[in-house]
């Protein structure tokens, strides 16, 4: 059995995640931290980044974090996160965020194809109508150049 | 039949209330459900940043932050938590009777009051009131978000980090069971540091960057985390201080009904009665 280390990651809305852990990697303000079970007791910043937690089956489980404080004693870690998001949620909010990006792009091109297609019939009538109107132009001074 | 048609009327005007009373009753049960989760969630921050200052405690700083200083009193903040909408029972009443009686005891002793209010019935409160208001905070919602807050503590945050206050107090319900809230006042600033023990090894925190820094970071969260978890709890206080408020209307409501239909009843067999009479003396007049 590996040496483990209690791990709570709790953001200002929600704990985020409770457990065992035998690795942390933390983004401080100072860099990225690595921690192991045993470590001396820290107090630190962080910044927006993300959090990786190892586990006792080597199984490492992604966070995000937006910023906190981070405090380290022997045995037990505590990540005081401004906002935190585990990765399977992060996914399902890109996932809704990109839908819901995709969805506006394809009503914005459906506007514009409209608006394209109606300028370039509008384009098109106006290069017609002006290239009847050339070519009248033409037959008249060629009807009097003759 | 001329007073039954009142009565009717009467009863069909308070059947609609308790209708209105009944819903309002049943959304607020269902808010409550939610308003207490949302308190749960929030409440392990709280636990965990608590615990991280109770170790800070322990440890020997070189370096001690402005926050956990105590200086004597001449001016301190108060941050009142209300909710936003009446029709909640005594909840409101009942801390501003609280708070009044704390602001007694700080101006016999000449202290001066900075109040920042959260929630639209605080903010009339404070207006009837000759105080000092420095912020205002309204329409939080059902989910009060910690970022807003922030914004409102950070006033009384500056005013004592440059010493113009010197205590902030936070009053607010306490949510002691679905049934009974509790008002309360607690001290935020300075935050005491727990009795030190004598420890056997003298220990301090690694601090990345530095302490000033980081200590100022935690402690800033910490009064921020607070003052939310009071207003989450808040929520959840007026929640279920509307349920039964409303409760207690439906089932009044009730009562009232049932009075005046047993009231209605009596009108309208008195009315039987009279027409009987009158058709068996007519009768008898004209044999």
């Amino acid at each position: 059995m590996a040496v483990t280390v209690r791990v709570d990651i709790v953001s200002a809305d929600q704990s985020v995640m409770g457990g065992e852990a035998t690795f942390v990697v933390a983004p401080t303000t100072m860099g990225e931290l690595g921690i192991t079970p045993r470590h001396t007791q820290l107090l630190a910043t962080l910044r927006a980044g993300e959090v990786r937690v190892t586990d006792a089956n080597g199984v490492v489980s992604h966070f995000f974090v937006s910023g906190g404080v981070i405090e380290v004693q022997p045995h037990a870690i505590t990540i005081l996160a401004d906002s935190a998001l585990r990765e399977e949620d992060a996914r399902a909010l890109a996932l809704i965020e990109e839908e819901a990006r995709l969805k506006a792009l394809e009503s914005r091109t459906e506007i514009g194809m409209r608006e394209t297609d109606y300028f370039r019939l509008r384009g098109a009538v106006e290069a017609e109508a002006r290239l009847k109107w050339i070519e009248g132009i033409q037959g008249g001074v060629s009807h009097t150049s003759q | 039949m001329a007073g039954t048609k009142e009565i009717r009327t009467k009863i069909k005007s308070i059947q609609n209330t308790r209708k209105i009373t009944k819903a309002m009753e049943m959304v607020a049960a269902a808010k409550m459900r939610k308003a207490q989760e949302n308190m749960q969630a929030t409440r392990p921050y709280l636990d965990k940043i608590r615990v991280v200052i109770s170790n800070l405690s322990k440890a020997h700083p070189e370096y001690v932050h402005p926050f956990m200083v105590e200086r004597t009193v001449k001016r301190v903040g108060l941050i009142l938590v209300t909710t936003d909408r009446g029709l909640c029972g005594g909840l409101n009443v009942n801390l501003f009777r609280r708070v009044l009686r704390s602001m007694q005891a700080w101006s016999e002793s000449n202290i001066e009051i900075d109040v920042c209010v959260i929630g639209s019935k605080g903010a009339a409160f404070v207006k009837r009131g000759a105080f000092n208001p420095v912020a205002e905070i309204t329409g939080l919602g059902d989910r009060p978000r910690f970022v807003k807050v922030q914004g409102a503590v950070k006033t009384l945050l500056d005013s004592f980090e440059a010493g113009k206050i010197d205590e902030v107090w936070v009053a607010r319900n306490e949510f002691v069971n679905s049934m009974s809230q509790k008002p309360d006042l607690v001290c935020v600033l300075p935050i005491a540091p727990e009795t030190i023990t004598t420890q056997q090894h003298h220990w301090d925190y690694i601090y990345e960057p530095e302490s000033k820094d980081v200590l100022d970071l935690l402690l800033k969260r910490f009064v921020a985390a607070s003052v939310h978890q009071a207003t989450v709890e808040n929520v959840a206080c007026e929640m279920s201080a509307r349920r039964i408020a409303m409760k207690n209307a439906t089932d009044n409501a009730g009562d009232l009904i049932g009075a005046l239909k047993l009231k209605y009843n009596k009108a309208r067999q008195a009315a039987i009665t009279q027409e009987i009479a009158e058709i068996v003396s007519g009768a008898a007049a004209v044999g």
